[in-house]
């Protein structure tokens, strides 16, 4: 079990049990659907921007706790961050579950987002690591589409 | 008759190899024969003697190698034959799986035979493939698709089926064996029903055939459908079975070599079923070592195999249904080896992953049934299914796991 809680962090766990940030946010001036359609996870991300700042963001839908742990994480992570340092925050988070798995994790660049270096153990489940941040930036770039992980 | 041979799994165990791995240090448990079957020996040498001393193109070389090899693969198809109980040999086509046999019959018979109006009627338990190609078919014909309901225990509502067929149905279309319930449907009397009417049946099969006997001529089905890789044969090659007459009738599949008879450019006419639905070099070395897995599985009694297999069902729904915050989806009277559940509070996502990390195997998710997972509620479920080589401990390992996730995410 000890791999186990590699994976199912406690932070991981108590953000599945009470997701932060969740719910519709009713001055969401964007939003978007994502959807794995491997699991069929489902989620929704509202944003409300000021210029290029996220001042607000939430998330509501239904899926494991990876995926819901790291949609909650991340609206933590980006609120009050401008659209460029989100983008930056994806791609550092996107190699971090997809490194090779006895690669160093630097904890300072990841903040609390580390948790999620076990999913690189589980390749199958990288993409439920990554649906809220493929959603959220489909928000970003308020495109009205489904974002999947497909 | 009865064979009363004690079932040794300890002994089947050894003839596939693959179940002596590990799996994250941890003794392999596969559960997840319903998706797809683990080979045992006598398949893998059957393809490897195949290869490494027997290959050639089939009928088209003169020369020796080529007259053995065609010699194989058709005398696999005989095999098949006998396995399904089918009257004549040119009933069995050669095909990649179950979908692509279901997507040949509404591809070829479907479009000759079906215009706007018709309708087909289908289970709400069905694989989705047998869901999708009638759809294809009503895009391009305008045919109606029916769908007879299940209760919550997962069974077919009989009356609720007859009642379905009318003038306009023209096709009857159902799984033998539910992928994501275990639901054994009551076969013989829906065709039974449907025939009355003289409605065309095609049943899929492909859940059925590696746990009980089936005899087409018995049932009097039109189309019977199954998939080597369930069978514990190769992936890569499947069965289709129709009737001689219907076969004959109905216009060819994909055009090419093997499945002529002549070609101008002005005109071609089609080789004689079956060869008329196997254009192209078809799998051959599929076929040759789906013949020793059916052997394999006769050789073992498939009455002995569904006994064993029935024992490891009641010992799994006994031991997680003791599991609190464990429900079952899918009791049907009549079942085969398949346990799907689902975990209060846990996605069946994470319950696979602490089970992966156990070692142990199963599907979870969907299972190509979204529309049935719509009427359980669930977006997801975790499927266990049993098989030859599963043992009871296994079943206990299973338990213990699904205690420990329930542990984790408490």
């Amino acid at each position: 079990m000890d791999e186990l809680r590699d994976l199912y962090q406690a932070t991981i766990l108590d953000h599945n049990k009470k997701p932060r940030n969740f719910g519709a946010l009713e001055n969401a001036d964007r939003k978007a659907d994502g959807h794995n359609p491997l699991c069929g996870d489902k989620l929704t991300v509202y944003l409300e921007l000021e210029d290029d700042r996220v001042v607000d963001v939430a998330f509501e839908g239904a899926g494991c706790a990876i995926s819901t742990a790291s949609a909650s994480l991340m609206t933590e992570r980006v609120k009050g961050r401008r659209i460029a340092e989100i983008e930056e925050d994806f791609c550092r988070f996107h190699e971090l579950v997809t490194s090779a798995p006895d690669a160093p994790v630097n904890i300072g660049s990841h903040g609390k987002l580390a948790v999620f270096s076990g999913v690189r153990e589980y390749p199958m489940r990288v993409k439920c690591a990554t649906l809220a941040w493929h959603t959220l930036r489909a928000a970003i770039g308020n495109r009205g589409t489904t974002a999947k992980t497909e | 008759m009865s064979d009363s041979r004690p079932f040794d799994v300890e002994a089947i165990r050894r003839d596939f190899p693959i179940l002596e791995r590990e799996i994250r240090g941890k003794p392999l448990v596969f559960l997840d024969t319903a998706a797809s079957a683990q080979k045992p020996q006598v398949v893998l040498d059957a393809i490897q003697d195949f290869y490494t001393s027997g290959y050639a193109n089939i009928h088209r070389g003169i020369y020796q190698l080529s007259a053995e090899a065609t010699r194989r693969f058709e005398a696999a198809r005989e095999v098949v034959q006998r396995f399904l109980g089918a009257a004549d040999a040119r009933e069995i086509v050669f095909v990649r799986n179950t979908t692509e046999a279901i997507n040949l019959v509404a591809r070829t018979w479907g479009e000759e035979n079906l215009g706007a109006g018709d309708e087909i009627v289908i289970t709400a338990m069905e694989h989705h493939a047998n869901i999708v190609p009638w759809q294809m078919l009503g895009e391009r014909r305008g045919t109606v698709l029916r769908v007879a309901p299940i209760d919550e225990r997962g069974d077919v509502l009989l009356d609720e089926f007859e009642a379905l067929l009318g003038e306009h149905t023209k096709l009857v279309a159902i799984s033998h064996v539910s992928n994501a319930l275990g639901t054994i449907n009551p076969l013989a009397e829906m065709i039974a029903i449907a025939k009355e009417r003289g409605i065309t049946v095609l049943v899929d099969g492909a859940q059925a055939v590696p746990h009980m006997k089936v005899d087409v001529a018995a049932l009097g089905c039109d189309f019977y459908a199954f998939s080597g890789h369930k069978l514990f044969g190769p992936s890569g090659i499947g069965v289709l079975y129709g009737r001689l007459p219907i076969l004959d009738a109905m216009p060819p599949f994909l055009g090419g070599g093997e499945m002529i008879e002549s070609v101008t450019f002005e005109k071609s006419t089609y080789a004689p079923v079956p060869h008329k639905f196997e254009a192209g070099t078809p799998d051959i070395a599929g076929a040759i070592g789906l013949s020793p897995a059916i052997h394999y599985l006769e050789e073992i009694g498939r009455d002995r195999i569904a006994t064993h297999e029935h024992a490891l069902l009641v010992h799994a729904t006994e031991a997680l249904g003791a599991i609190e915050g464990l429900r079952l989806i899918g009791t049907a009277r009549q079942k085969a080896a398949v346990v799907s559940f689902v975990v209060d509070g846990v996605h069946a996502h994470d319950v696979g992953t602490v089970l992966d990390q156990a070692g142990i195997a199963v599907r979870v998710g969907h299972h190509c049934a979204q529309p049935l997972m719509e009427i359980f509620g669930v977006p997801a479920t975790v499927r266990a299914s049993f098989s030859l080589y599963n043992t009871h401990d296994e079943v206990d390992v299973l338990a213990a796991a699904v205690r420990d996730t329930l542990e984790i995410f408490r």
